[in-house]
């Protein structure tokens, strides 16, 4: 059992997740959007948008300072067990609370707005319940047990096991003993980002960084062929006048290939 | 030198009778598609008013186009690039969907359900086409139709004017506008979109958006001055104009010329120097119309011709550049000017400004509109429309203004002396520096010219035209686009909701 949660769920959510990114890339360029709904709702949005991903990305940098620094990193760098933990926690919870704000409003603006329910895809409600399911055990893990609880050492056990993964031997028994709480949000992580590809959330990988250096106007030859001229309205109505008994063709039927130039026809 | 080609529009305003056929027809080609109800590539507003979507030409609020920065350097209204990207998760310069309108659909099922014998006659309810509930309509892409709005007072050109206008209501003056995309030389729409999907073709200047690499960031609605890039709110995508770029290419004129009732569009192209495009644009504002005029380069020059030839454009085109009737109004006579130049943004659909508003005001005040001496009178005396169309086509200079509606005044007199009196006015044709033949030219490209006359569009380079055959479909007809149909349906994730 511990092996299949341990072992084989994650490696299989991050093989949904490379997968499916690759997947839709390919074949869903044009679904590949931050599905902007602000024209139909901007009060709401105005404050919960910015709150809601400044809080991510800073809730994004300590996870990756959690999971992926190991603690005897910054033992040597002289970091005491202390520091740590309370620059953790205050980071956690100020942009977590920021998170939490940002989804609650972006949440209440689906459900306030009949517009914006109007627009809101499955996909979107599955989305917004993986959201606030992952940020509510994420919270309670730093403020009910890190801030106010006995406290766990996720850095000697979870983010061993973290980095084991991409070592490739993971060591399922880190993990059976952590709080229930921390083992929910392990695993729900990783069933998260199983779904990412699926959401509106592949925005992310489009940040248009790239807009900081390119030149303003953008010029881009056609691609593809052009189509084939069409006639002058002087020319079908002397083809059509001129064979009366033919069905009235709108377009003469003159092949693309053997016509050299734009047909002129004229009386 | 950089030479380009820019397939270009000018209206000639006073033959526009507000009749709408050209935003029905666009409407119908383009943009009657969930997501879109809102939207007009191509809507006629009358002016005075404030527009669609509602005072657009405010840049105050929505900070669109371009300005000088304090070291006189171009630079777009909203801000640098590092400034916009801060805002994209909550882009405060975008217009709601209320400031365009809430679309509306009506039960009209009702009118042959309703049960007999009522005393009341069924009436159709509207309902919302955002949330599918009854509602009250307020308001709509015309609703100032004719100066039926009552929000004359409140247009941004009137700024200064107001009072005058109000006072002088019995001398009140009106002209319908209608309105594409400009497909500018210098887009701000293109420079403000962080994905680069917002592109100018090389081969026309259209403007378009590439709808597989639009990931929604909705910077280019606001970037734009003119509010002519929509998004659909069902794909989350940007939409604009498309110049009908598919008749374009086969040498058709857009949809909206091709139907036009009054005949007032003219599509031609223009030659225009890339390299000449940036210093066009930073000039001081009074200097904006002629530097604009100076980056288009003259179709009958032997060096330009051999320059377009060099950059590969085919013979056919360097010819359709000699015949192009927007060469002729906006460079021969100088009778087209731009919209908003101030903008910055060096737009390409041109308009001949309209007379009406001036012969209006001159039988009001008692001259005879069929006099030129009266008119020439009438457009020194009454500063109010010429201020107007000044502040629209001039970026505020009345003279300019003044000067093209003195020509298109003359040539009217000119043109009813030889037809009714069988004389030639030259005392009119010294008044405006045009010889006979060029005005008689004018006159016929204002008021006769047919079809071929208005619309001169070389097809696109016909040499390809055979690779068609491979290409199996239409390219419009991916999901979402107007095509909407043929070919397998590709794979779309969370863009459908359900009806």
């Amino acid at each position: 059992m511990s092996t299949f949660v341990w072992i084989v769920v994650p490696y299989v959510c991050v093989g949904m997740f490379v997968g499916g990114h690759i997947w839709r890339w390919r074949h869903d360029q044009f679904g590949w959007t931050t599905h902007t709904s602000q024209i139909l709702e901007n009060r709401l949005l105005r404050l919960g948008s910015p709150l809601f991903h400044l809080g991510a990305f800073g809730v994004i940098a300590g996870h990756a300072m959690g999971l992926l620094v190991p603690a005897s990193w910054t033992h040597a760098l002289g970091v005491s067990e202390h520091v740590y933990h309370l620059v953790s926690v205050t980071g956690g919870v100020v942009t977590g609370v920021m998170l939490v704000a940002g989804l609650t409003l972006l949440i209440a603006r689906r459900f306030v707005s009949g517009r914006i329910r109007r627009v809101t895809t499955t996909m979107d409600k599955v989305l917004y319940a993986a959201l606030a399911a992952m940020v509510v055990l994420g919270m309670s893990g730093t403020v009910v047990i890190n801030l106010f609880g006995e406290g766990y050492d996720y850095r000697e056990t979870l983010a061993v096991w973290f980095r084991q993964i991409f070592h490739l031997q993971p060591d399922p028994s880190l993990m059976t003993g952590a709080p229930l709480v921390f083992q929910l949000h392990a695993i729900g992580g990783f069933l998260f980002l199983a779904m990412w590809p699926f959401t509106r959330l592949v925005h992310v990988w489009s940040a248009p960084l790239a807009y900081l250096w390119r030149p303003y106007v953008v010029y881009r030859g056609r691609r593809g062929p052009a189509p084939a001229p069409q006639p002058a309205p002087s020319a079908v109505r002397t083809v059509s006048a001129a064979r009366p008994s033919a069905q009235p063709s709108v377009r003469p039927a003159v092949q693309p290939s053997d016509q050299p130039d734009r047909p002129t026809v004229k009386a | 030198m950089r030479i380009r080609a820019q397939v270009a529009m000018v209206m000639n305003l006073d033959k526009c009778i507000g009749c709408h056929t050209c935003s029905v027809t666009c409407k119908q080609t383009w943009t009657n598609r969930e997501g879109t109800e809102y939207v007009w590539f191509n809507n006629v507003e009358t002016k005075p008013g404030i527009g669609y979507p509602k005072h657009y030409e405010d840049q105050e609020r929505w900070k669109g186009g371009w300005k000088l920065d304090g070291k006189g350097r171009l630079v777009l209204r909203s801000g640098g690039r590092a400034k916009r990207l801060s805002r994209i998760f909550a882009n405060p310069d975008l217009p709601a969907i209320d400031d365009y309108y809430e679309p509306a659909t009506f039960d009209k099922d009702i009118l042959v359900s309703a049960p007999g014998g009522l005393t009341d006659t069924p009436v159709k309810k509207p309902y919302s086409k955002l949330t599918g509930e009854p509602m009250s309509i307020e308001w709509g892409a015309n609703w100032e139709d004719s100066l039926g709005g009552d929000t004359m007072d409140q247009d941004p050109n009137l700024r200064g004017l107001a009072d005058k206008v109000k006072f002088e209501f019995e001398k009140t003056f009106m002209f319908h506008l209608p309105r594409i995309c400009e497909h500018c030389l210098n887009p701000a729409c293109v420079s403000a979109c962080p994905s680069g999907a917002m592109y100018k073709r090389e081969e026309d200047g259209i403007v378009l958006v590439d709808q597989d690499r639009c990931r929604g960031w909705r910077m280019c609605v606001s970037a734009c001055p003119y509010k002519k890039v929509y998004v659909n709110h069902a794909t989350g995508k940007a939409e604009k104009c498309t110049f009908c770029f598919p008749r374009i290419e086969a040498g058709q004129p857009t949809i909206c010329s091709e139907t036009c009732v009054g005949r007032l569009r003219y599509l031609g192209i223009l030659w225009y120097d890339e390299d000449a495009v940036l210093a066009a644009a930073t000039v001081p504002d009074e200097e904006l119309l002629d530097a604009q005029r100076g980056v288009f380069l003259d179709p009958f020059d032997p060096a330009v011709q051999q320059a377009a030839r060099d950059a590969g454009h085919p013979e056919e085109w360097i010819e359709a550049a000699m015949a192009s009737p927007v060469w002729k109004l906006i460079s021969e006579y100088r009778i087209a000017l731009p919209l908003h130049p101030e903008y910055r943004t060096l737009p390409m659909v041109w308009y001949v400004p309209p007379l009406s508003p001036v012969l209006d005001a001159a039988g009001a005040a008692g001259r005879d509109d069929t006099d030129a001496d009266d008119i020439f009178h009438t457009i020194d005396d009454l500063r109010i429309p010429v201020a107007y169309l000044a502040s629209l086509f001039t970026a505020g200079d009345t003279a300019v203004a003044g000067g093209v509606l003195m020509k298109l005044a003359a040539m009217r007199a000119y043109m009813r002396a030889r037809t009714l009196d069988g004389t030639v006015a030259r005392e009119l044709l010294d008044g405006i520096g045009m010889t006979a033949d060029q005005v008689e030219a004018m006159y016929r490209l204002l008021a006769i010219a047919k079809y071929d006359e208005r619309y001169v569009i070389p097809a696109a380079h016909a040499k390809t035209a055979a690779a068609l055959e491979d290409l199996g479909g239409c390219s419009l007809d991916g999901d979402g686009g107007p095509g909407m149909g043929g070919g397998p349906v590709p794979v779309i994730l969370s863009t459908r909701r359900g009806q």
